[in-house]
């Protein structure tokens, strides 16, 4: 299970972006969470995925809570869960070529040495040829690096995915393929999805169940 | 088409990347079209396919390795492609063509306000205070800033947030703040390039609705850029579908998103793939723009292709490019 619980959370004292938002996904579920731009879904899934501290409420992982969030969160809980963002330019370093890029995670969970294979296989699995993986950030298009930064967040194995508008970006056959490859990984493994996104017709298409904004939020 | 002169006519234009080693990449090639006053022309394909290329080259905001063919010719008869920089900076851009730009929060300049970029756009190309200035300073300052403040009503950006920073604005504010910017000129030809990228839907519907409002019912023409079918759906006249830096079909809108569809494969792919219809995607990834096979682009993804596809090259015939078509 994955579970928010009345979550409060934002960037400045008094102003919080999201206000008593709960979430429960069951384990290899899939939801798709719809709002508006600027309501602070972007915000919750941070919050779901350990890179935001909420200011209030509780985010539960397969029965563990979380106790400290980013670079706080434990190892074992934050590689429990991928995430995809809307913008692969601002989500990837710009110095590494794609295949350190795949690979990074790994690396800094100490699994270097499973680096060459893993990657082989999620490049394949995420259609991007040997050439490409060579290439820096610069050098690919939009759906070319998010194809990467997706076989990035998969790369651990993790048994929540976290996909933050992935598809905003790209065009209608990237989006069709990238959305094919997650749920390809959900079905090899079970893996439960929160999908955040504004696009009912695509959500409604791709996810088990849809909640919208309104219905996940407390009353203010 | 009418016998008007179109407000954009655009034929065999080209082009190319001069990269180290000799080598280049085609980015555009051989793109024809017309675009008609009052018209709306959508450029769709895939990211990296050329269109925003394309888009620059009529800007002349092409980096100095790129070489171009063909012309591009405003009703007056200015090839754009011919232009000299002068020309281009002085008349062009933002007088006979209007740029709304993609991310605009990123186009602002971010340490000025919607205001002060209002009003620097409003004395630049509107003159508004060539009257007011007989009258003294203070006569011209307060023309400027009216017109400024009547060019944000005129996009529907709200008075209450025109001394505020981009950062402070949202994706569909700064979008506002943008084509409030490019419509000062009063240009006849605007020209969007992914307006509605990151976007959400309703927000996507609004901009195009009011880029509609702002093109057809006053006449001007719209060019808009944009891997959105559904936003090219709403508000295109005609489409335009380009892959691997060709211009592969050419379609009224209403028979390419309705009866009897798209012709060419690829543009079937490409409608196929949406979360309405199938959401199938199109196999394989689409060819370096650097080393083209010699035939058609897309025959190595084509569920139809053929050995002549993958030798000859398909000529545009009746508005699709496509042996089988």
């Amino acid at each position: 299970m994955l579970e928010l619980r009345d979550i409060t959370a934002g960037y400045e004292r008094r102003r919080p972006v999201v206000e008593g938002a709960s979430l429960i996904l069951r384990p290899g579920e899939s939801l798709g969470l719809l709002g508006p731009s600027g309501c602070g879904k972007s915000t919750l899934a941070r919050v779901a995925a350990l890179l935001h501290r909420p200011d209030r409420g509780t985010v539960t992982v397969d029965g563990r809570t979380a106790t400290g969030f980013r670079h706080r969160a434990p190892r074992s809980l934050r590689t429990a869960v991928g995430v995809v963002f809307q913008q692969p330019r601002l989500a990837a370093d710009p110095r590494m070529r794609l295949r350190d890029l795949v690979a990074e995670p790994l690396r800094a969970t100490g699994r270097r040495a499973e680096a060459a294979a893993a990657v082989a296989g999620l490049a394949e699995r995420v259609g991007l040829g040997a050439d490409l993986l060579d290439r820096r950030p610069h050098e690919v298009s939009d759906g070319q690096l998010q194809r990467a930064c997706l076989a990035r967040a998969l790369v651990l194995r993790p048994r929540w995915l976290v996909c933050d508008e992935m598809t905003a970006m790209l065009d209608a056959s990237t989006t069709a393929a990238l959305v094919g490859v997650v749920e390809e990984y959900r079905a090899d493994t079970g893996a439960g999805l929160l999908a955040v996104g504004h696009d009912p017709v695509l959500l409604r298409r791709w996810c088990d169940r849809t909640a919208h904004w309104k219905e996940i939020t407390g009353p203010p | 088409m009418t016998d008007a002169a179109p407000a954009l006519d655009v034929r065999g234009l080209s082009v190319r990347f001069r990269m180290p080693g000799g080598r280049y990449v085609a980015a555009v090639s051989d793109a024809s079209f017309r675009l008609a006053p009052g018209s709306c022309l959508a450029l769709v394909g895939e990211s990296g396919c050329g269109k925003s290329v394309l888009a620059s080259a009529l800007l002349g905001l092409l980096p100095g390795n790129a070489d171009t063919a063909g012309s591009a010719v405003l009703p007056d008869g200015l090839d754009l492609l011919g232009a000299g920089e002068a020309v281009l900076a002085r008349t062009v851009r933002g007088r006979r063509i209007g740029l709304v730009p993609q991310s605009p929060a990123a186009h602002l300049t971010p340490v000025r306000t919607i205001r002060s970029h209002l009003e620097e756009a409003v004395r630049e190309l509107a003159h508004p205070s060539a009257s007011a200035a007989a009258r003294g300073r203070r006569a011209a300052r307060e023309a400027v800033r009216a017109a400024a403040e009547r060019a944000a009503e005129r996009a529907a950006f709200p008075a209450s947030h025109l001394d505020r920073y981009p950062h402070e604005l949202s994706g569909g504010l700064a979008q506002r703040a943008a084509t409030a910017l490019a419509l000062i000129g009063d240009a006849p030809l605007l020209l969007a390039d992914e307006p509605t990228t990151g976007l959400d839907r309703e927000l996507v519907h609004r901009t195009v609705d009011e880029l509609r409002a702002h093109t057809r019912d006053a006449g001007r023409a719209l060019l808009m850029i944009t891997h959105d079918l559904a936003a090219a759906h709403r508000i295109a006249d005609t489409v335009a579908v380009m892959y691997a830096g060709r211009i592969v079909e050419t379609s009224p809108a209403d028979a390419f998103f309705g009866r009897p569809g798209p012709r060419h494969p690829y543009a079937r792919g490409l409608l196929d793939a949406l979360p309405e219809r199938a959401f199938v995607p199109i196999p394989g990834a689409p060819p370096e723009l650097g080393a083209l096979p010699p035939g058609c682009a897309f025959a190595a993804r084509c569920p139809d292709a053929d050995a002549r596809c993958r030798t000859e090259l398909p000529a545009p015939a009746s508005g699709v490019a496509c042996h089988h078509a």
